[in-house]
C-alpha cells in the first residue's frame, strides 16, 4: 500500500492536534508515514504512534530548520523519489502552504490547500473546500503528479488506532539555494494558557463593542475552556494582537462553537467563522448583520450579559 | 533598484461572487478589483522605494482578462510607476502551479531585486504563489513579512508563525511577501490620480514571454473540480432581546447544545 505522507506539526515536539487529525485522513488513503523534522521526536513519539503513523521519518538536521519553508520542501520531494509515495498532506498553516506549493513546482504535482475533509476516491483522494467566504462547497481532486493537500485543522475527530510507527533516521542533503532565507532568530509566542485560535473547539471573539475591553470576553472563553478571537475593527483599534483577528485578513476559524460579543458581523469578519457549526451572537443592535447566521442570539450590552453568563457557567461546574 | 510588485485582479469581495458555468472563478459579471490584500504588497514596494539610496523603481506585473488593468491602473495611481500585463486568452482557468509559471516568465523578462507579493488573493487565497515563484526563479522567500527592513540589498523580516515569530533574513534578489499588518496601503490623491493616466503599461502575451499556451489554462491545470454546492443559507435561529433574562436563556441553549 503506498504510503501518504504526513508532515507533523509541531512545536519543540510537542504534536499539535492537526498532526492527528491528518493522519486520520491519511489512513483512509494509505498508509500513514509521519516525517518528523527536528530534534525533539522523544516528545512527539507517542502522539505519532497513537494517531496510527506506521512509519515515523526522522529528519534531524539543522539546515532543515535553521532556513525557510525551502529545506523542508527539498526533504520531501527527496522522500516522494525514495518510497512509494500516494499523496503528501501537511497542515494548512503559513508555513505548511509554502512548502505544499513549492513542493507541487519541484515534483510536478497538483496542489489543493485548505482542505477541510479528504476521502479515497477512484481517482485519487478527493478534496472539500469551503472557498468565497464559505458560500460554496468545493470537490476537488489533483490530476497530475502526486496530490500535494494542505488541510485545515479541525477537517476531522482525530482517531486513535495504535500504528507500527517504525523510525528511520533520514539524512538529507540540503542544496545551497534552499538555505538562502536564514532563520536568525525565533521567539516562541507567548502562550496565553488558552487553546490555539484555529484548532480551539470553542472561540469567543470581541470586537467594537467591547470598547478595548477584552477582560469579559478572555472570561467567558476560560470558563468554556475556549480561544479568544478579535474582529479587525478591534485589532485595528489596538485592543488585542493582530495574532488573534478573526476574517477574510486574519485566522479562519471552524469550531463547535463561536460566540461573537460586540461585533457586527461584516463580510470580512463572516468570511473567517461563518462555517463554525454553533454561532452565538451578543450585540446591542439589532439590526447587526451577524444576527443573520446565529443559532442564538441576544439582543443586549455584552458587557452585562457575558458577565452573567460566565458566573452562571461557573455555578452550572461547581 | 527594481521592484516588481505581482498583483492580482479578484472579484469584489464584499459584492455576491460566483462561479462560471466551466467551474472557474467568474472575473467578468462580477465586478473585479484589486485583490485587496495585494494593496500592502504596492504600499510596501512604494516605501522601499521612498527610502532607498539609490534610485528605485516600482513596476506592477499581473495577469488576468482585459479587465484586469483596473488593478494595475489603481497601483499607478497609489504611486507605481509602470505596469506589465500579461493577456491572453489562454491563460484563463490557470491553477497556482500555471500562475507561477507565467508570472515567473515575466519576472525573468522584467528583471528585479525585489518582487513584491500580497499574503494571499481574496479569491482563491491559497498563499501558494510567493513560494512557488522563488522556487521557479531559484531566489530566496521572505514570505508573510508583517515587518520589513531593507539595508542595500540585505532584507529583513518579521514572520509571525503559529507558535513563533521568526526574524528571517536574505540577500537580493528575491521574493517577498507581505501581510496585512505589515502597513497602511495608502489610497490614490488626486495628483495621483492624474498622473497615473500618463504612466507606461507594457502588454505581453504568453508568445513574449516563451511560455507555450499548452501548460496554462484549464486544459493544463493539475487540479479538477468535481463539485461546487453553494452552501445552504443557515436557518434563522433564536433571537432574543436581552431583558435581564438573556444572560439564563444563553446558558440555557449552551447547556441545550451540551457546551456547559
Amino acid at each position: 500500500m503506498a504510503e501518504i505522507l504526513v508532515l507533523v506539526d509541531h512545536a519543540d515536539g510537542e504534536v499539535r492536534k492537526t498532526t492527528g487529525e491528518m493522519l486520520t485522513l491519511a489512513r483512509r488513503l494509505g498508509s500513514p508515514a509521519a516525517v518528523f523534522v527536528g530534534s525533539q521526536i522523544d516528545t512527539a513519539r507517542e502522539a505519532l504512534k497513537k494517531y496510527g503513523a506506521e512509519k515515523v521519518y526522522v529528519l534531524d538536521s539543522s539546515d532543515l530548520t535553521d532556513y525557510l519553508v525551502a529545506p523542508k520542501a527539498e526533504a520531501l520531494a527527496r522522500l516522494m523519489e525514495q518510497h512509494d509515495v500516494g499523496a503528501v498532506l501537511v497542515p494548512a498553516s503559513a508555513e505548511g502552504k509554502e512548502i505544499a506549493g513549492r513542493l507541487a513546482v519541484r515534483t510536478g504535482s497538483g496542489v489543493i490547500t485548505d482542505a477541510v475533509d479528504v476521502e479515497s476516491g477512484d481517482a485519487g483522494p478527493v478534496t472539500t473546500q469551503a472557498v468565497f467566504a464559505g458560500a460554496f462547497t468545493v470537490r476537488a481532486r489533483v490530476t497530475h503528479g502526486t496530490p500535494v493537500i494542505a488541510v485545515k485543522p479541525n477537517a476531522v475527530t482525530p482517531e486513535a488506532v495504535d500504528g507500527a510507527a517504525t523510525e528511520e533516521q533520514v539524512t538529507v542533503e540540503v542544496s545551497e539555494v534552499a538555505k538562502a532565507a536564514k532563520v536568525v532568530d525565533t521567539q516562541p509566542r507567548q502562550s496565553s494558557g488558552r487553546p490555539d485560535l484555529s484548532e480551539a473547539s470553542v472561540v469567543v471573539s470581541g470586537g467594537r463593542g467591547t470598547a478595548g475591553d477584552f477582560a469579559p470576553i478572555e472570561a467567558l472563553a476560560d470558563v468554556l475552556g475556549g480561544a479568544v478571537g478579535a474582529s479587525r475593527a478591534a485589532v485595528d483599534s489596538g485592543w488585542y494582537p493582530h495574532a488573534y483577528q478573526v476574517g477574510q485578513t486574519g485566522k479562519t476559524v471552524s469550531p463547535q462553537l463561536y460566540l461573537a460579543a460586540g461585533i457586527s458581523g461584516a463580510i470580512q469578519h463572516r468570511a473567517g467563522m461563518q462555517t463554525s457549526k454553533t454561532i452565538v451572537a451578543v450585540n446591542k443592535d439589532p439590526e447587526a448583520p451577524i444576527f443573520e447566521l446565529v443559532d442564538f442570539g441576544v439582543v443586549g450590552d455584552l458587557h452585562k450579559v457575558l458577565p452573567a453568563v460566565t458566573e452562571q457557567v461557573k455555578a452550572r461546574r461547581g | 533598484m527594481k521592484i516588481v510588485v505581482c498583483v492580482k485582479f479578484a472579484p469584489d469581495s464584499t459584492a455576491p461572487r460566483k462561479f462560471s458555468s466551466d467551474d472557474t472563478v467568474d472575473r467578468v459579471s462580477v465586478d473585479g478589483i484589486l485583490s485587496e490584500l495585494d494593496e500592502n504588497a504596492v504600499e510596501e514596494a512604494l516605501k522601499i522605494r521612498e527610502s532607498a539610496a539609490s534610485d528605485a523603481e516600482v513596476v506592477v506585473l499581473t495577469m488576468g482578462p482585459e479587465q484586469a488593468r483596473t488593478a494595475i491602473t489603481k497601483t499607478l495611481q497609489m504611486g507605481a510607476d509602470a505596469g506589465v500585463h500579461v493577456v491572453d486568452d489562454a491563460i484563463h482557468g490557470s491553477d497556482s502551479i500555471a500562475s507561477s509559471r507565467v508570472l515567473a516568465a515575466a519576472l525573468e523578462r522584467t528583471g528585479f531585486d525585489l518582487a513584491v507579493c500580497g499574503m494571499a488573493s481574496t479569491d482563491g487565497g491559497m498563499s501558494v504563489v510567493p513560494a512557488m515563484l522563488a522556487e521557479r526563479l531559484g531566489v530566496p522567500q521572505l514570505t508573510m513579512a508583517s515587518e520589513v527592513k531593507v539595508d542595500g540589498t540585505a532584507v529583513t523580516i518579521r514572520r509571525d508563525g503559529e507558535v513563533a515569530t521568526e526574524t528571517v533574513e536574505a540577500t537580493m534578489p528575491l521574493v517577498l511577501s507581505v501581510t496585512d499588518a505589515a502597513n497602511e496601503p495608502r489610497y490614490p490623491s488626486f495628483k495621483g490620480i492624474m498622473a497615473a493616466k500618463k504612466k507606461p503599461v507594457e502588454e505581453l502575451t504568453l508568445g513574449d514571454l516563451g511560455v507555450d499556451a499548452g501548460e496554462v489554462g484549464s486544459a493544463a491545470a493539475w487540479t479538477t473540480v468535481e463539485s461546487i454546492e453553494e452552501r445552504p443559507a443557515r436557518t434563522a435561529g433564536t433571537i432574543v432581546t436581552d431583558d435581564g433574562t438573556g444572560a439564563d436563556q444563553l446558558v440555557a441553549f449552551l447547556a441545550e447544545r451540551k457546551f456547559v
